[in-house]
């Protein structure tokens, strides 16, 4: 245990010294919402009818952004090899790796999302709802995404590569987040939506972490 | 007292057999010099050893048990040194080492303290990675070795880019390590001094080519 947040404790410092990574993802999403209102007018009921899926949409799409350097840089200065080798289950590792992952996008982006839901015309209600899958769907984008991370180590255009193989992953959350949230916009119960974005999120934990660690000592041979 | 041996490893790369039939046994206090061509398989047995690798036939064997049977006690009992020296830009020289002692399950001031003397590197302490030269930078990986003590030290090259001093360092450490019982696995093509090791030339063990078979 001690090496997971040893580990989180170092991604985190990284982060914090790069800085520049964070406050990219978070850059993107908000500005890509923001065009939206301007292609397609100011009309404020269009905007809050489609305003759960531009949210996700994006939301999917900054946290690809982030994605390739997840493991690359470990893999390009040697430290995926002493990673590999500490004396620890490397899926314990990769926890460490995705819980940093998603303490740096996916919290930012949904301490962002309140701003959005100004510039869509959210009700505070449907926002309170848009957070609560925010925040149980992101951790499964970090895991899937961190097995399409682990991938693509040692490809060339490892970026667009990772988008082939991830965004597809990502549709199931963005159904049910998006019909939460829908739901929620029409007065209908919502909490089953949420149910099973939390089944994906429980799923997606062994999942994820397995194939990561197993792409990643094949990565490393 | 260790053990540890190969029996009968080997390796095939992209289809290629790089070498094949090799073993050898080491004991503690003793080392081995892996010497051979470019291209002899040397880095691919190292790999091998520290199971970054899987042997395409063979097996290795600590204290009388297989090795692949537990992946993680392996871990625990060596420190392997790549070609690549794991130091990040912006992280100091300290913290890396203190990264990597604690994650290898010791981590005592004294023991990061003792590192970076021996291979001079404590003014460099709170310097981040990006400012160090080549050298500095293999000097921080060595310095692993000792931040956080385990048996089996498998080097590769350790001694590219080190200066004449830095290399006495590694090679006052690597005697020091032997003397206390722990085994050393170097491949180099550079001059070390390692009084009584057995040599093991790769290319005795350079798999049959595909013409003469």
């Amino acid at each position: 245990m001690i090496q997971y947040w040893e580990l989180l404790k170092r991604e985190l410092r990284l982060a914090l010294r790069q800085g520049s990574d964070s406050m990219m993802v978070v850059g993107f999403f908000v500005l890509a919402v923001i065009l939206f209102p301007f292609g397609i007018g100011p009309e404020p009921g269009v905007l809050a009818r489609v305003a759960p899926g531009l949210v996700w949409v994006n939301a999917l799409l900054a946290a690809m952004l982030s994605l390739d350097r997840l493991y690359q840089g470990d893999y390009e200065d040697g430290s995926l090899e002493l990673l590999i080798l500490t004396p620890a289950p490397l899926e314990v590792l990769v926890a460490a790796k995705v819980t940093a992952h998603w303490l740096t996008t996916g919290l930012p982006l949904m301490a962002a999302a309140p701003l959005l839901a100004i510039f869509l015309n959210l009700s505070a209600y449907d926002l309170g709802v848009l957070l609560l899958t925010l925040a149980v769907g992101t951790p499964t984008l970090s895991l899937i995404g961190s097995v399409g991370a682990a991938l693509v180590l040692g490809a060339r255009r490892g970026g667009v590569l990772i988008s082939l193989l991830v965004l597809p992953l990502f549709i199931p959350v963005l159904i049910f987040a998006v019909g939460a949230v829908d739901a929620a916009q029409h007065a209908f119960p919502w909490t089953g939506q949420l149910a099973i974005l939390g089944a994906i999120l429980l799923g997606a934990v062994p999942l994820g972490l397995y194939a990561s660690a197993a792409a990643l000592r094949q990565a490393a041979e | 007292m260790s053990q540890f041996a190969a029996e009968t490893l080997t390796c095939v790369r992209g289809g290629r057999a790089v070498f094949a039939r090799l073993s050898f046994a080491l004991e503690s206090g003793q080392a081995l010099f892996l010497l051979g061509p470019n291209g002899s398989g040397k880095s691919s047995l190292l790999r091998l050893l520290a199971g970054l690798l899987r042997p395409c036939a063979g097996k290795l064997i600590w204290d009388g048990q297989p090795v692949q049977e537990d992946p993680e006690a392996h871990g625990a009992r060596l420190h392997y040194v790549g070609h690549h020296d794991a130091v990040k830009p912006v992280l100091t020289v300290s913290e890396t080492l203190h990264f990597w002692a604690r994650l290898h399950g010791g981590d005592s001031e004294n023991r990061v303290l003792q590192a970076m003397e021996r291979f001079a590197i404590t003014r460099l302490a709170d310097v981040p990675g990006r400012l160090l030269s080549a050298g500095q930078k293999r000097r921080v990986n060595l310095a692993r070795l000792i931040a956080a003590p385990a048996p089996l030290w498998l080097l590769d090259e350790p001694s590219v880019a080190l200066d004449k001093a830095s290399v006495k360092a590694l090679e006052d450490a690597m005697a020091q390590h032997r003397a206390e019982g722990g085994m050393v696995i170097v491949s180099t093509h550079a001059d070390i001094d390692l009084p009584d090791a057995a040599i093991l030339r790769l290319d005795d063990f350079a798999a049959p080519s595909q013409e003469a078979a």
